[in-house]
């Protein structure tokens, strides 16, 4: 398989030291088994997330995402963006779509860029890790490189909102996508397609202003995987995963229910099917250990 | 109540849908809402808006202005982007609810300790110090937001949150003192003092 080069947005969470530091490292582990190169935007700033939107407004919102786009066309020309988080890549896709629809908007952009020298065209694709794994990599090249499959464990693929909607990815439905599925079982693990809860909202940002109600939500979202005998959830969102791992608890407390269920990503999962070491896979960011994991790792 | 508010007032007082599509994000796809409701039933904090966005859309249309933008019901959006993707019309809901509580707040009728209007600022001021998010100021940030009494309460409530995250290294403590930020921090911040001029320039337009 050629080498895959991409322009790669790593934001804020996926910083050493931030809540999805695990991510980066489980994705960069992926991506070496993968072939694909990671050449980071030189000095990319947070998009301004979902949660942004209410000190930023419409242009400075947008801004943020031209800044990152144009340092990719600057640095690294001709190379596609990639993100792996949810919020960077909707961000950054959504700025370029509307900087593309809204002309006025496109020169405000580049008149607030130019203060820095910079200069914003919007001709990089914006995709999302999952977009390359499942129509550059496909579910036969993940299945190719599995040397450990996940036998035996059942996972449920909680897509959450943001790598779902409103973009998605090109041939899944926004209600039913069943690519996460996909990928679960290329690893030799066993899906849940019914698994109803697989693109609930976890609440987002508002996990921490309005935390009961998104609880609420969260609590739905693992029972219905207990429900479906799932061992372990998995996700594409650091939100997702943070939102719906570290909050049980909280959850527990609240409730009286008895959750502990190890919530992973997709990243996690490859890098232990691919036959990498638990700290190559990030078993160690685990907040709720995946145990399941760590035993293959250790075969 | 604000000078803007007063002059704005003035401006629309006919007419509130006119108001929200000159200076609303996306606020011109207002009138094609044909009050379906797939919306609001499709909102995962439905319950609790007081007006859901179908709701909103005509009450905007009946120029039930102050109802509106004093309403904290916008602030309820989770960004699931759940009413986008079903809207028969193809209305960009989330972003309308962005831009009314955007331009609520704006115009200075959110109401007061909204938390969700208050973390989003906490949030941008957090990201507009270094280009990039500090977690540990945000998450401090949050529970001082009312006080330092409070401030210790809500970080002894959840003391075993943070050792959890910290014994996975997904919460760094050094992040206090300075932590991530872009090189070019002047040239960042310029670039985003000057969208902001911009965008408020393309309000005082329509005074």
């Amino acid at each position: 398989m050629a080498k895959i080069e991409l322009s790669f947005y790593p934001g804020c969470s996926s910083q050493k030291g931030a809540t999805s530091s695990n991510y980066l490292v489980s994705a960069q582990t992926m991506c070496e088994e993968l072939d694909i190169q990671l050449n980071e935007i030189p000095d990319w700033n947070c998009c301004g997330a979902s949660i942004g939107y209410g000190g930023g407004g419409e242009l400075p919102r947008l801004t943020l995402s031209a800044r990152n786009i144009a340092l990719s066309e600057e640095h690294n020309a001709g190379q596609e963006i990639v993100a792996t988080c949810a919020a960077c890549w909707l961000s950054t896709r959504e700025a370029k779509e509307r900087l593309h629809e809204d002309e006025q908007m496109f020169k405000d952009a580049n008149a607030a860029l130019s203060e820095a020298g910079l200069k914003y065209t919007g001709e990089s694709n914006v995709r999302h890790m999952v977009e390359v794994l499942v129509e550059d990599i496909g579910f036969d090249g993940i299945k190719a490189k599995v040397k450990k499959p996940l036998e035996g464990i059942k996972i449920a693929g909680y897509i959450g909102c943001q790598t779902n909607r409103p973009f998605g990815i090109a041939g899944e439905s926004f209600e039913n996508p069943l690519y996460l599925d996909k990928i679960v079982e290329s690893v030799g693990a066993d899906s849940i397609p019914t698994y109803e809860k697989k693109v609930q909202c976890c609440g987002g940002a508002l996990a921490f202003s309005e935390p009961e109600k998104s609880q609420e939500m969260i609590k739905g979202i693992i029972e219905a995987a207990y429900d479906n005998g799932a061992d372990m959830i998995v996700t594409p969102c650091p939100l997702c995963q943070a939102n719906v791992e570290i909050y049980q608890d909280n959850i527990n407390e609240t409730y009286g229910t008895k959750f502990n269920m190890p919530v992973v990503y997709y990243s996690t999962l490859l890098s232990v099917a691919f036959g990498r070491s638990a700290a190559d896979a990030a078993l160690n960011g685990q907040v709720i250990p995946a145990k399941q994991l760590e035993e293959i790792t250790n075969k | 109540m604000s000078d803007l508010n007063t002059a704005m007032i003035e401006k629309y007082r006919s007419s509130f849908l006119k108001e929200v599509e000159a200076n609303v994000e996306e606020g011109e796809w207002v009138k094609m809402c044909m009050q379906c409701g797939v919306c609001s039933g499709s909102c995962p904090l439905g319950k609790h808006w007081e007006h859901p966005p179908q709701e909103i859309f005509m009450m905007i249309r009946a120029g039930k202005r102050e109802d509106v933008l004093s309403s904290d019901s916008m602030w309820m959006c989770t960004s699931c982007y759940n009413c986008i993707a079903r809207c028969p019309r193809g209305l960009p809901i989330t972003h309308i609810m962005h831009g009314l509580a955007v331009y609520s707040k704006r115009l200075g009728l959110t109401p007061q300790k909204q938390p969700t209007a208050e973390f989003s600022q906490i949030f941008w001021d957090n990201l507009m110090k270094k280009g990039r998010v500090n977690e540990l100021k945000l998450g401090l940030s949050m529970y001082f937001k009312d006080g330092f009494g409070q401030g210790i309460k809500n970080a002894m409530a959840n003391q075993k949150l943070g050792q959890n995250m910290m014994k996975a290294k997904r919460m760094n403590a050094m992040e206090f003192f300075g932590g991530h930020s872009v090189k070019d921090l002047s040239g960042f911040q310029k670039i985003i003092k000057k969208a902001q001029e911009i965008e408020a320039g393309n309000i005082k337009d329509f005074k």
